[in-house]
């Protein structure tokens, strides 16, 4: 059986669709991200499987549970972390450990096996007595994760749980996550981090509410077939944007830090061509070869053409 | 998951947060004393020293024993004595005196033969509440005066003795007086009419109220700000057990500072405590759970502590200071007014508490008041959490 289950789920507010039809199933032991820009509706899903907001229709099932059916029984099952690292600042890394212990019930003598694992694992051994609000962002970050697993559950929902975190940091946390999936816990994480994306074993693309496309990260590539995407370096990006985008085989362009990628319309296209039509436009290049699609140009390419 | 566990592990973190966040503790424990103090020593309608002139045309013994009469009164204190009645606007206009009694010639001996004569006292009425007593002393000490010389009068009469100047004056003894009828009232209670015997029990609901009412709006709407309350909604812990605990730690604090002003009131405002301790505990304890419910109600509406606050003493602060009979008397206010106060529960525990503290009876004196507080308690605790029902989940 698969962990969570959801069919044509979704949530209106009003005459707003924030989350439209949603149909996909995640396994056990995997990490599934969903990725979208702000506002796409990823957080309403999340909050829905959470058993937090109710399904306007369709369903979810979360561990077995139905969440519009029993959404008391769904959050027995999951741990849940949100980017905002919900802790109690005002109290000590332990207190808000038995806190959390005693939020779910854990007994004395789990509460203290949980408590050596948490502290293990988040790197917080000896920081006991230390304020949480004096904790940096990294520390606070495992904290929350050890505060949302305490209970062992089944099923982990993670809402941008990297924000505000410095790169080192960050990789701690997503070799965390692949041990906790290596256990067989399920993992579900939003974010908006596209290099983050590809930690995940399987991603949908979330655009305005609805699934914009779904796989693992060579699948969600693949969408890109029979379109090279060109990298070009030059002395001016701008203009090379502007030369590349007057030229028929180029689809749309964008910028990748300095650098510019031109997708485009069918394979076959020699880079050497783009140079000498470039130069012609008066732009230096430095450098023009076909690259492997990022994520990124997956993302970009799903958004602008379920824009247009 | 039991309810009591959650409950438990709410109030214990509650508990924690409070003792590490001294600012509120301190707000919580010392601001209810210091409003005691500062609203005792300052809240004081009795007045005392009134600068009084004194214009004695008589210049007689009985105008001295009048005059002696109001000074030793200590509501007055004599500022000086004017020799023209031109200079009675001179000292009221500079604020010298408050007030000028002018006693005119011919009193003394009118005084002593008993017939019916006049002293005119002046008070500077820019202070309308100030001059109201000041009038009310004037004219009790007059009376009182007035009734010493009337009797002394009838005295002489009676057993014919010759009374010197007074004795050209008493032609008309013969005559037979209409005996006068006098009010003699008795202030029970309050025998000296101390104001501050009044209010200290509408300091002690004034401070109950705006303590527990800020502190559980803004300590719920704090979870909201900073994530936690999402954190929890997504726990098994259900609103019930959230709010039982986050609101008991509040409800402990708001009794034991309630009780810690009605003891400091005993100690420095001698403030009686004739009746039952355990009524009074009762009593603040209904009026606090009716406190916590707004807190709460509060706290399902606010989104930002800087809101909630701002609620907070708009609910609770004006309404138990203006309409609860705390400084203002109800049957004064205008009917459209007196009808709204029915809606202030501060209004029905300031009368069981004057009933318990003051007058020292028993329930049957005030129950509709415990029943008026009891009802407030349960609509603003049933209003809230259905509220945050609908918002829980």
């Amino acid at each position: 059986m698969n962990a969570i289950e959801v069919r044509q789920l979704t949530r209106r507010f009003g005459d707003f669709t924030a989350v439209d039809d949603l149909s996909f199933s995640v396994g056990r032991g995997e990490i599934f991200g969903f990725l979208g820009s702000n506002g796409a509706g990823k957080s309403t899903t999340i909050r829905m499987l959470c058993g937090l907001l109710r399904p306007s229709s369709g369903t979810a099932v979360v561990g077995g549970v139905d969440v519009g059916a029993d959404p008391e029984g769904v959050k027995r099952r999951i741990g849940y972390m949100s980017q905002r690292f919900s802790l109690y600042e005002a109290l000590t890394v332990d207190q808000n450990i038995t806190f959390f212990g005693g939020v779910y019930g854990l007994g004395r003598e789990r509460l203290e096996a949980r408590r050596a694992f948490v502290l293990e694992m988040a790197g917080l051994r000896g920081r006991e007595k230390t304020l949480t609000r004096t904790l940096s962002a990294g520390w606070r970050q495992r904290l929350a994760l050890g505060c949302a697993i305490l209970h062992e559950p089944p099923i982990v929902f993670l809402d941008e749980p990297t924000g505000g975190v410095d790169p080192l940091s960050r990789r701690r946390f997503w070799l965390l996550i692949d041990q906790l999936a290596d256990e067989g816990i399920t993992i579900l994480v939003t974010t908006h981090y596209l290099d983050e994306a590809e930690h995940c074993h399987r991603i949908a693309v979330i655009d305005a509410g609805r699934l914009a496309a779904m796989g693992t990260v060579a699948e969600l590539k693949q969408l890109l077939a029979g379109r090279p995407i060109v990298e070009v370096r030059a002395g001016e990006p701008v203009a090379a944007m502007r030369a590349l985008e007057a030229m028929p085989e180029v689809e749309k362009t964008s910028m990748f830090g300095t650098t510019v990628h031109a997708v485009l319309r069918a394979a076959g296209a020699a880079p050497g061509h783009l140079v000498g039509r470039l130069q012609e436009a008066g732009v230096a290049v430095s450098s023009c070869e076909v690259v492997e699609p990022s994520l990124e140009d997956v993302f970009l390419d799903l958004v602008e053409r379920s824009a247009s | 998951m039991s309810l009591a566990r959650s409950a438990v592990a709410v109030g214990v973190k509650e508990m924690r947060q409070i003792g590490r966040d001294r600012r509120t503790l301190l707000i919580l424990l010392f601001v209810p004393a210091f409003f005691l103090l500062v609203y005792g020593y300052a809240l004081n309608f009795d007045i005392r020293n009134v600068r009084l002139a004194v214009l004695d045309q008589d210049r007689s013994s009985a105008s001295r024993e009048l005059v002696a009469a109001f000074v030793n009164s200590g509501y007055f204190q004599l500022v000086g004595n004017l020799t023209a009645s031109g200079e009675v606007n001179d000292v009221i206009d500079h604020d010298e005196a408050r007030a000028v009694l002018v006693v005119p010639a011919g009193f003394g001996d009118d005084a002593a033969t008993g017939r019916p004569t006049r002293v005119q006292l002046i008070i500077n009425g820019d202070n309308a509440n100030t001059a109201t007593t000041v009038m009310a002393y004037g004219q009790s000490l007059v009376a009182a005066q007035s009734a010493r010389y009337e009797m002394q009068a009838r005295l002489r009469r009676v057993s014919g003795q010759p009374t010197g100047v007074g004795e050209v004056a008493t032609s008309g003894a013969g005559r037979a007086r209409p005996p006068s009828l006098t009010v003699e009232p008795r202030v029970w209670y309050n025998p000296e009419l101390r104001s501050t015997l009044f209010l200290v029990p509408g300091l002690i609901a004034y401070i109950a109220m705006l303590t527990s009412v800020v502190s559980t709006a803004l300590s719920i709407v704090r979870e909201k700000e900073a994530g936690t309350m999402e954190q929890i909604r997504m726990s098994p812990v259900g609103p019930v057990a959230y709010v039982v605990g986050k609101t008991l730690p509040y409800f402990a604090i708001g009794l034991v500072s309630a009780l810690g002003i009605v003891w400091l009131s005993m100690l420095l405002f001698d403030l009686p405590m004739r009746g039952s301790w355990t009524l009074l505990v009762a009593s603040i304890a209904l009026f606090l759970v009716g406190a916590l419910g707004i807190g709460l109600l509060i706290s399902t509406v606010a989104e930002t502590q800087q809101v909630a606050f701002q609620i907070a003493l708009l609910s609770s602060y004006l309404p138990t200071l203006m309409l609860s009979g705390f400084i203002f008397p109800i049957a004064s206010m205008p009917v459209a007014l007196q009808q709204v106060t029915y809606l202030v529960p501060a209004r029905y525990f300031l009368v069981a508490l004057r009933a318990i503290v003051l007058k020292g009876v028993g329930l049957t004196a005030f129950w509709p008041q415990l029943v008026a507080l009891a009802v407030f308690a349960a609509a603003l605790l049933g209003l809230a959490s259905l509220r945050l029902r609908r918002q829980w989940a």
